[in-house]
């Protein structure tokens, strides 16, 4: 099939590399007076780094809006990534963001002259105890994942300072894959726990893995599947009871503003991802920020520094003896805070509620409509998202896979595919409050003519997608003969075999 | 959409959620602002902070570097930050391809192999150099930091390791400010699995690879190096040239404004042999069904989503955009531009020192310096205060991290500063009449 991006004005883009030329350069920067080996011993110094590119300005942008122009993201497109929580992200926040007194301002200025930026990191901490019901915050993981790293770290310490550090963690088998990773991080052993017929952990699955070896649980909730755990109170109870601690797994936090908080349901530590719940940019991959609420037995852990208020004003201390330390330099990615703090301004109590509502019914209403035509991995309400398999399309030979490429041709990024593992060949779709009805409603519509094309024309959803700038790409290959770079001076490899 | 669900009410759908749970879960937060009024709020909370890249004198692991415009203006395309990981690389190409040659870029400056797609931050990369170097000595139990590495990163290495049951030995650094090759030869042995040290270190100064390599090796150690001001690689013999085997940096340097210490962006690069060991995305070359070349996400199998509690790493989102950021200033100075840029910090802060000497300051490390550079004096801090007034952040004092350099103030000069805040500096801290 000829394909419509080799058209008009969609055009090839090649490699910076290989857009260079000999003494062209993009930045007006002269050589000083100088040589480096007035400095330097000449061993020590290199010559000018071949193969970085020489590219004049206006190069340089088209090379990268081209690139842009390759993209899909949620300002260009419904992005029902489940789990991810692709909502828009607002301009405004981007604005003050590089308001000078925060772009410019270096991390090691005295406390005295950045007041602003602590007042804003004392703000935002307090909205997210208020909002998670918890009793202090961490601003400083970067990402989800590392907030996971730092609350295992905490639980390790918690233990240690009890005796016993403890060996296993509890993790339902729906979990991320961060989940596990950052428990083993931290030395300990996973146990999986597998949910019920209808998608949940129950009380007694916990209770006859529980003992005195688990220091925790990793539990999500809502979890992957996008249902409450209903009886996280009673799992919480039977955890604790045996001197384990909860650790929370704030991921779709999405669903709970104003609805339900993790402090009143056992949690003693959980990550909250600001890129999701609370609008910062994805960035295609970060930078995120992971901040990491605790209840009080905990609290004496946190990493370090910390903010203290005193009478001249606030200040971050180290002086916390039974803390884990520092996770990353200076105070986590206070960009990501200022965007953050401005979502949550904006939005205030009762919009954040809201948004958590909106969130809610619109997958409810996604799930509904594609019930039936789709097959839903678990009956019921859900939360914020739904999860639907590639079950039944077998007998027209597609698969999950097929049906994530031929949405991409009709206008929708994919939802999540493949995870969670416990349903094979899922569909993860969240729609986020941030879409209007006619999104959804187009984006029903373009899943029920992919059901019909399985049934009538399957080789156009094997053959999909056609209308991006390329077409399916061979990832086998790509892993098996890894080319991780570009090489100066060999022959570049020809952009069309 | 009620009427669709079959609900009479948005409340009903939160009906499997306990009661006691939804009745206590109103939040005590005020209502929300419009664009307007939020904007001024946060103006208010910027005034309050004192910025400061042309009078900033500050490096010590964030660095004040003027960020042309075009970085921004991409930035700023939400077709780039709106986006996230790459999973369907059909509709991904614009990140995957920039996350590709940020990779060449990276590995280009280290003179490695390789190099991922990213980590948060330098103290964080280096925290996973040391794991993955643990991993591939998996029978030894040491790690050896150099007292003159960042002391934010040993520190973020300390918690990293915590509980894991390995050991960290730190050795001191010499007269010259270097990493002392006889403390770091003695501590060197086949319990050891990897020593790191800073490249620039934290002192600014070049530390001697050439001698410092060879005796790590010989103990069949992994070396690795944290270079914190990336620019420094920009006339600085690359790690890889000294057989480095894991090269790790903070590149908030090329691209990103100081923006209180983040988001920056974790460098690191490695063999190609270790590629299987290594933390973090990766993005490789593939071609299409029609042959056409395209990008990918590859190598997953080391990553959590699949392996789990097996992976290499938990690392999951990195900091994709600020490699952009990364990309987009590099790619604006290219070859002879980075190297200039550099040539003109090395100058600068050449020049401060020497002036500062002749002004009766110490420079106690003799040992050569890239932008930044340690400077002694019996009244340094009061004089950094009398600076702090005057509104030129004048270094960082280093008695927190190092007793011994009790009146001694870790001083930067980049670009950034203007010659009148240069000037001011100088008569500052090295007045006439003292």
């Amino acid at each position: 099939m000829e394909r419509q991006k080799q058209e008009g004005l969609l055009l090839d883009e090649p490699l910076i590399f290989e857009r260079s030329c000999p003494g062209r350069s993009g930045a007006d920067v002269p050589a000083p007076a100088e040589r480096p080996e007035d400095f330097l011993p000449p061993e020590l110094v290199r010559p000018p780094v071949d193969g970085l590119p020489e590219v004049s300005e206006p190069e340089v942008v088209r090379h990268y809006l081209r690139l842009s122009q390759w993209n899909y993201g949620a300002a260009t497109t419904f992005y029902p990534l489940g789990s991810c929580t692709m909502k828009y992200n607002p301009v405004a926040n981007e604005l003050v963001a590089r308001l000078p007194g925060f772009a410019h301002v270096h991390p090691f200025t005295p406390d005295a002259l950045a007041q602003g930026a602590l007042e804003l990191a004392a703000e935002l901490e307090r909205w997210l105890c208020e909002i998670t019901g918890m009793v202090a915050v961490t601003l400083q993981p970067a990402a989800g994942a590392h907030g996971e790293l730092t609350g295992m770290k905490m639980i390790r310490a918690f233990h240690r300072d009890r005796g016993n550090p403890r060996q296993k963690v509890l993790i339902p088998a729906s979990a991320h894959g961060t989940n596990p990773a950052s428990a083993a991080l931290c030395g300990y052993s996973t146990v999986t726990l597998e949910g019920n017929q209808i998608g949940l952990i129950e009380p007694d699955a916990v209770r006859k893995a529980m003992n005195g070896e688990v220091a925790a649980l990793m539990i999500t909730n809502p979890n992957t599947l996008g249902l409450f755990e209903r009886e996280i109170l009673q799992i919480s109870e039977i955890v604790h009871a045996q001197g384990g601690l909860v650790y929370l797994d704030g991921a779709n936090l999405n669903a709970l503003l104003g609805v339900a908080k993790p402090g009143h349901m056992g949690a003693d530590v959980m990550q909250i991802n600001l890129h999701k719940t609370f609008s910062t940019p994805h960035g295609g991959g970060g930078p995120g920020a992971g901040p990491v609420a605790v209840g009080a037995a905990l609290e004496p852990y946190l990493p370090v520094p910390r903010l203290v208020r005193t009478d001249e004003g606030l200040r971050w201390s180290e002086d916390f003896p039974r803390t884990i330390g520092r996770m990353r330099t200076f105070y986590g990615n206070f960009g990501m805070h200022v965007r953050a703090l401005a979502y949550m301004l904006a939005l205030g109590g009762d919009g954040l509620a809201q948004a958590s509502r909106l969130a809610v019914l619109a997958a409810n209403y996604v799930r509904v409509r594609l019930s039936g035509t789709y097959h839903l991995a678990f009956p019921g309400t859900c939360m914020h998202e739904c999860v639907f398999s590639d079950k039944g399309f077998d007998a027209y030979g597609v698969k999950t896979l097929d049906i994530a490429k031929r949405l991409l041709d009709l206008g929708f990024y994919a939802p999540t595919i493949y995870f969670p593992l416990v349903v094979p060949g899922a569909l993860m779709i969240e729609p986020t409050e941030t879409e209007s009805k006619d999104t959804l409603d187009a984006f029903i519509e373009a899943m029920l003519q992919i059901a019909r094309e399985a049934r009538e024309a399957p080789e156009r959803l094997k053959q999909a997608p056609v209308h991006t700038p390329v077409g399916r790409l061979d990832e086998a290959r790509a892993a098996r003969r890894p080319i991780l770079r570009w090489q100066p001076r060999s022959e570049a490899p020809g952009k069309s075999a | 959409m009620l009427d669709a669900i079959g609900v009479a009410s948005v409340d009903e759908l939160f009906r499997d959620i306990p009661a006691e749970l939804r009745a206590r879960a109103g939040l005590d937060l005020p209502p929300g602002l419009a664009e307007h009024a939020v904007r001024s709020r946060l103006e208010s909370l910027a005034s309050r902070n004192v910025p400061s890249l042309e009078r900033c004198f500050v490096g010590a692991g964030a660095y004040p570097h003027f960020v042309p415009a075009v970085v921004d203006h991409i930035l700023q395309r939400a077709e780039f930050y709106s986006a996230y990981t790459p999973y369907q690389p059909e509709v991904s190409q614009g990140t995957l391809q920039a996350t590709y040659e940020f990779q060449t870029m990276v590995a280009l400056l280290f003179a490695t192999d390789i190099a991922n797609a990213s980590m948060y931050d330098g103290a964080s990369a280096a925290a996973e150099a040391v794991l993955m170097a643990l991993r591939l000595r998996s029978s030894r139990q040491r790690v050896v930091l150099s007292r003159a590495l960042h002391p934010q990163y040993r520190d973020v290495i300390r918690t990293y390791l915590e509980g894991s049951g390995h050991e960290i030995v730190e050795v001191p650094y010499d007269n010259s400010g270097r990493t002392d090759l006889a403390a770091l030869a003695a501590a060197l042995d086949d319990r050891v699995a990897a020593a790191v040290v800073g490249y620039p270190n934290f002192f600014g100064i070049v530390e001697d690879l050439a001698a410092l390599v060879p005796p790590i090796h010989h103990c069949g150690a992994l070396a690795i190096t944290a270079t914190a001001e990336v620019l420094a690689l920009g006339i600085l013999r690359p790690p890889g040239e000294f057989d480095v085997d894991i090269a790790v940096g903070e590149g908030q340097s090329l691209g990103m404004p100081l923006s209180y210490g983040g988001p920056g962006v974790g460098l690191f690069g490695t063999r190609l042999a270790f590629v299987r060991s290594m933390p973090g995305r990766l993005v490789g070359e593939s071609v299409d069904r029609d042959g056409r070349r395209g990008f990918v996400l590859t190598l997953a199998t080391r990553e959590q989503h699949i392996r789990r509690e097996r992976a290499t790493s938990n690392i999951c989102t990195n900091h994709g955009l600020m490699a952009l950021a990364f990309a987009v200033h590099l790619s604006l100075l290219g070859k002879h531009g980075l190297r200039n840029l550099a040539a003109h910090n090395l100058a600068r802060a050449h020049a401060v020192a020497t002036t500062l000497e002749k002004g009766g300051w110490k420079l106690p490390f003799g040992a050569p310096f890239f932008n930044e550079f340690v400077a002694s004096h019996p009244d340094a801090l009061a004089r950094y205060e009398r600076a702090l007034n005057r509104g030129l952040l004048a270094g960082v004092p280093l008695s927190r991290w190092y007793p011994e350099l009790g009146s001694s103030l870790l001083l930067c000069v980049t670009e950034t500063a203007s010659e009148a805040a240069v000037g001011e500096l100088v008569d500052t801290l090295a007045p006439k009449d003292a």
